[in-house]
């Protein structure tokens, strides 16, 4: 699969609208479903003027998939949702924003659970998006569109978001590499929030060093999101072959049961080569790891039912039959979210009323507290922490997708790095049966840097991240 | 002492529009939309499109601080916002940002003349929200076919001023309106004129009974019909026996009633919860800056009023209760000196702008319908005692009923003064003609005079000064 240097050397040659129209083929003929709307019009438009007008842009002729919970100016954006059929957004998200002056080419937008909520993408109103590496199995999520697609070469770098592991459980699904980066780190501005405390968008590629090149793109202070962080970063040069005296430390929490014996040893094994490349490892504990997941789901929860509020019907999307609005309101929200959308808000409405916002959100808000404690402790000895990035390789399609709880479940080793804020990468490093394992190597607050290194250096002495499905 | 017959409690919820900042209170659009097209000053932001961020306006905030300092709260150290969650179509987002826990200042006090004098009403605390957009019927909203939702209001920036139960009338609570309008006006934060500036919700018990509150009260006047109303009715409820209950109500200001509108059993739950998307701000260093700027608040102008101008207590109370006299007052006095080298006296100026506020108020008309130097002419006329206080008075009502200058006004109608011979010629043809008067005077009947005062200025068409002419008729009388 090419890296964004490959293809910029055939851009440079004049081809852009060459390699938009070779990933709009393969977007054409896929069995991924990892798209909901291709923008081909838009794509070859685009294309066309970088090749005639020219662009110094970094990412002038890239194409790059967009997750759908991302505004785009003049592009359907719909977040799988029925209830956003047809809405088309005035304006472009801040990272939108950023690409376009970066010269690439937006060339559609990705399949995802509804309103991101899911570890799986078979929430998704427009059909669930399948794994490259196996197509009976789910390409997690709720990113996976934005994951099936790099990994199934119809795009070269994508945008996800990451609330509680969206990014990095459809990267680890998938055998791609994932970023979430440090809360305030990349503006959320025209994000359609889902759970506006945790999430950040994120980039995926096929390499540490692209996504270096994207997040470096789409970094950096947006006065339009209050959250955001003036910190001025160069990604990129970054990039060192070097672990040498790095600080491993290893949460035993993170490994424990329920986590896939294969798994467990890819991850120790990785561990044991950056060991071998110079690094030395620790290890730390995380006691409050145990309460991260429910203390997640009730924030998560309780942030999602007040921001899902404002789709009504009124203004734009799904429209129900003209009455009072009362009746209005509820039938354009009865038809129009699915059924564990319409679970997050029940469950999060109820988390947030009087006599139970005390007992359920603000001990939630405590716990975050706690596991905040705990990374800083971690980190006091720590450089980066390594843990696995799922407890298990890709499930099959509709294993788990009746049983919310077990699929709950599946994001207790990454929601945590989102309650306290800091920045995780998954990585490639190995395959259980055919299908990818990703270990996520967990930073400081702003040190994308040491945990990009980190990752750059397992990558450049091992050969997981250059293994491609087969028959796509 | 007030003695407070029924227990009345009033407390009162105001939302202020803080109209005079140039933009909305988490967006860039504008505030000045009220005479363009309903939905042409909007964005991402206040339409609460998926996606869009509020980001806070600074100088809201420093005009919220303002108000709180004037209305001697103490400003927190951090103020933070939360989202108050509800479902109405005027409310884009299904959620209003405003606060909750950490307001922005609390604790102060307006001082108001009460029943039985000076009464201090305690300011729990004043808040900032947005305001949501606004709906439109046809006719009335239980008759119209469908609702216009109008989102240029929506994202204005409001306060929340709320007052402890101190009030004991609805007169007392008019009185609170009018005092917050009015030092609200002085801090020039606020343009009371605008649609919708100011809007009341009022809560009020008697004899210790359960309170009501009315909602969305629009006027000073309907805030006290409606106190009126509900004291009426929850004694009438009292008087049969009954329960006053908890509930919401609804001011019909067409027929001066309120209405039930929902129980306490009914009542929102709102789920406040801090606004991920806003940060706590950090406001503790701004206020000593923003104290430093405060304008003189009505109270102390109404008392150097009186001390440097020696006006009287009620004259100055007037002029400040309303900021566009007070700086009327005091800008005329300069303009005088200005114009004729000479300096006016105060109580001769605030004589006359009382004439001129009253012959204004009985017109509706405001300040700007008449024309300053043409006051300032009249007053040059009547200091140089070229015309008489009536001549003065034609030429104000005049000038305001047909137009032209005062001058012109003067030449026409030929209200100069008129003085020497022509007065003592008029006084001794009244006294002539007047022989019983004369008499009833010289046996010491005092208000005889009157009458051949009277006569004389009859005689001169007004155009005698009439106390010169009670002069000229004491000198000829003995």
């Amino acid at each position: 699969m090419a890296t964004i240097n490959e293809l910029k050397e055939r851009i440079h040659a004049g081809s852009s609208e060459e390699i938009v129209a070779e990933y709009l083929e393969r977007i054409g003929g896929s069995k991924l479903n990892a798209f909901i709307t291709v923008a081909k019009e838009n794509a070859r438009k685009c294309a066309k003027e970088i090749d005639s007008e020219g662009h110094d842009g970094s990412l002038a002729g890239i194409p790059v998939a967009i997750k759908d919970n991302i505004s785009t100016k003049g592009i359907l954006t719909t977040c799988a949702s029925k209830i956003l059929t047809g809405y088309v957004p005035p304006y472009d998200a801040h990272v939108i924003e950023r690409l376009k002056d970066a010269g690439a080419v937006i060339i559609g937008k990705t399949n995802m659970d509804e309103f991101a909520m899911g570890t799986s993408t078979e929430t998704s109103f427009y059909g669930p998006t399948r794994n490259p590496w196996d197509l009976d199995r789910v390409p997690g999520g709720s990113s996976g569109g934005s994951a099936a697609a790099v990994a199934g070469g119809e795009a070269p770098l994508a945008l996800g978001s990451d609330t509680g592991g969206s990014v990095r459980c459809p990267a680890s699904f998938c055998g791609v590499v994932g970023l979430k980066p440090t809360y305030g780190v990349i503006s959320r501005y025209g994000l359609i929030s889902y759970a506006n405390s945790l999430e950040q968008i994120g980039p995926f590629a096929t390499t540490v060093r692209d996504i270096a090149m994207l997040f470096d793109v789409i970094a950096g202070y947006d006065a339009r999101d209050s959250t955001s962080v003036d910190k001025d970063v160069n990604y990129s040069s970054a990039l060192k072959n070097d672990v040498s005296g790095l600080k491993i430390g290893v949460p035993e929490e993170y490994f424990g049961e329920g986590t896939d014996e294969n798994v467990n040893k890819a991850v120790w094994n990785a561990i044991q080569k950056l060991e071998d490349l110079g690094a030395t490892r620790i290890e730390v504990k995380m006691p409050h790891t145990k309460y991260a997941l429910s203390a997640y789901y009730i924030i998560a929860m309780s942030e999602a039912s007040s921001n899902l509020a404002r789709f009504d019907g009124m203004r734009y999307g799904l429209r129900a039959e003209d009455s009072d609005w009362h009746s209005t309101f509820s039938q354009v929200r009865a038809a129009g979210f699915g059924d564990e959308v319409k679970r997050r808000i029940l469950l999060g409405t109820y988390a947030l009323s009087a006599g139970y916002h005390d007992k359920y959100y603000l001990k939630a808000l405590k716990v975050r507290t706690l596991i905040k404690q705990d990374f800083e402790l971690a980190f006091k000895d720590a450089d980066v922490l390594i843990a696995p990035t799922m407890p298990y390789p890709a499930f099959r399609l509709g294993e788990k997708i009746d049983d919310p709880l077990s699929l709950y479940l599946a994001d207790v080793d990454t929601v945590p790095i989102n309650l306290a804020g800091v920045p995780s990468i998954s990585v490639p490093c190995g395959f259980s049966h055919g299908l990818p394992i990703g270990m996520q190597v967990i930073g400081k607050h702003f040190d994308e840097a040491t945990i990009l290194r980190t990752a750059y250096t397992f990558e450049e002495n091992t050969d997981f991240h250059t293994q491609q499905p087969e028959g796509l | 002492m007030y003695e407070n017959p029924d227990g009345v409690m009033i407390g009162l919820e105001v939302h202020v529009q803080l109209n005079k900042l140039k933009t909305k209170v988490f967006c860039g659009c504008t505030t000045d939309y009220h005479n363009d097209p309903p939905n042409s000053h909007v964005c991402p932001v206040c339409l609460g499109l998926p996606g869009a961020l509020p980001v806070i306006n600074k100088k809201a905030v420093e005009a919220a601080i303002k108000v709180g300092l004037a209305l001697n709260c103490k400003v927190e150290e951090h103020t933070q916002f939360y989202r108050k969650n509800y479902y109405y179509p005027d409310l884009p987002k299904g959620f209003q940002i405003t606060q909750y826990d950490f307001p922005i200042s609390s604790g102060g006090y307006i001082v108001i003349e009460g029943e039985d004098g000076e009464h201090r009403v305690g300011i729990t605390r004043a808040h900032m929200e947005e305001d949501p957009g606004r709906l439109v019927h046809e006719g009335t909203i239980d008759k119209s076919k469908y609702t216009l939702i109008d989102y240029n209001r929506s994202g204005m920036a409001l306060l929340e001023v709320v007052s402890d139960p101190d009030m004991r009338s609805p007169k007392e609570a008019r009185r609170y309106l009018d005092k917050l309008r009015n030092i609200l006006e002085y801090l020039d934060v606020f343009d009371g004129n605008l649609e919708g500036a100011l809007r009341v919700d009022a809560n009020i018990s008697i004899m210790g009974g359960q309170r009501a509150e009315i909602k969305n009260i629009s006027s000073h006047k309907g805030a006290e019909r409606a106190l009126l109303y509900e004291i009426v009715r929850q004694k009438n409820v009292l008087r049969r026996g009954g329960v006053v209950v908890l509930e919401t109500r609804h001011f019909d200001e067409a027929r001066e009633i309120t209405l039930s509108m929902r129980s306490k059993e009914e009542a929102h739950d709102y789920r406040y919860f801090p606004e991920p998307d806003l940060v706590p701000l950090k406001i503790s260093g701004w206020a000593p800056a923003i104290k430093e700027t405060l304008p003189e608040l009505p109270d102390a102008r109404r008392m150097r009023f009186v001390e440097q101008y020696g006006i009287k207590d009620d004259q100055a109370k007037s002029l400040t209760g309303e900021l566009v006299w007070a700086n009327y007052f005091e800008d005329f006095l300069k303009a005088y000196k200005d114009e004729y080298k000479e300096k006016l006296d105060p109580k001769l100026a605030v004589a006359w702008i009382e004439v001129l506020k009253g012959e204004l108020n009985y017109r509706d008309l405001t300040v700007d319908a008449f024309k300053k130097e043409d006051m300032l002419s009249i007053l040059e006329l009547l200091v140089s005692k070229k015309i008489t206080e009536d001549g003065a008075v034609d030429i104000i009502r005049t000038l305001l009923d047909k137009g032209g200058s005062p001058d012109e006004i003067v030449a026409e109608k030929g209200l100069l003064k008129v003085e020497g011979d022509i007065v003592s010629t008029a006084v001794e043809e009244a006294i002539k003609e007047n022989p019983q008067a004369v008499a009833d005077y010289k046996a010491g009947k005092e208000k005889a005079l009157n009458s051949l005062v009277g006569a004389v200025m009859k005689k001169t068409k007004g155009r005698a000064d009439a106390r010169a002419a009670r002069e000229v008729l004491l000198g000829k009388l003995g």
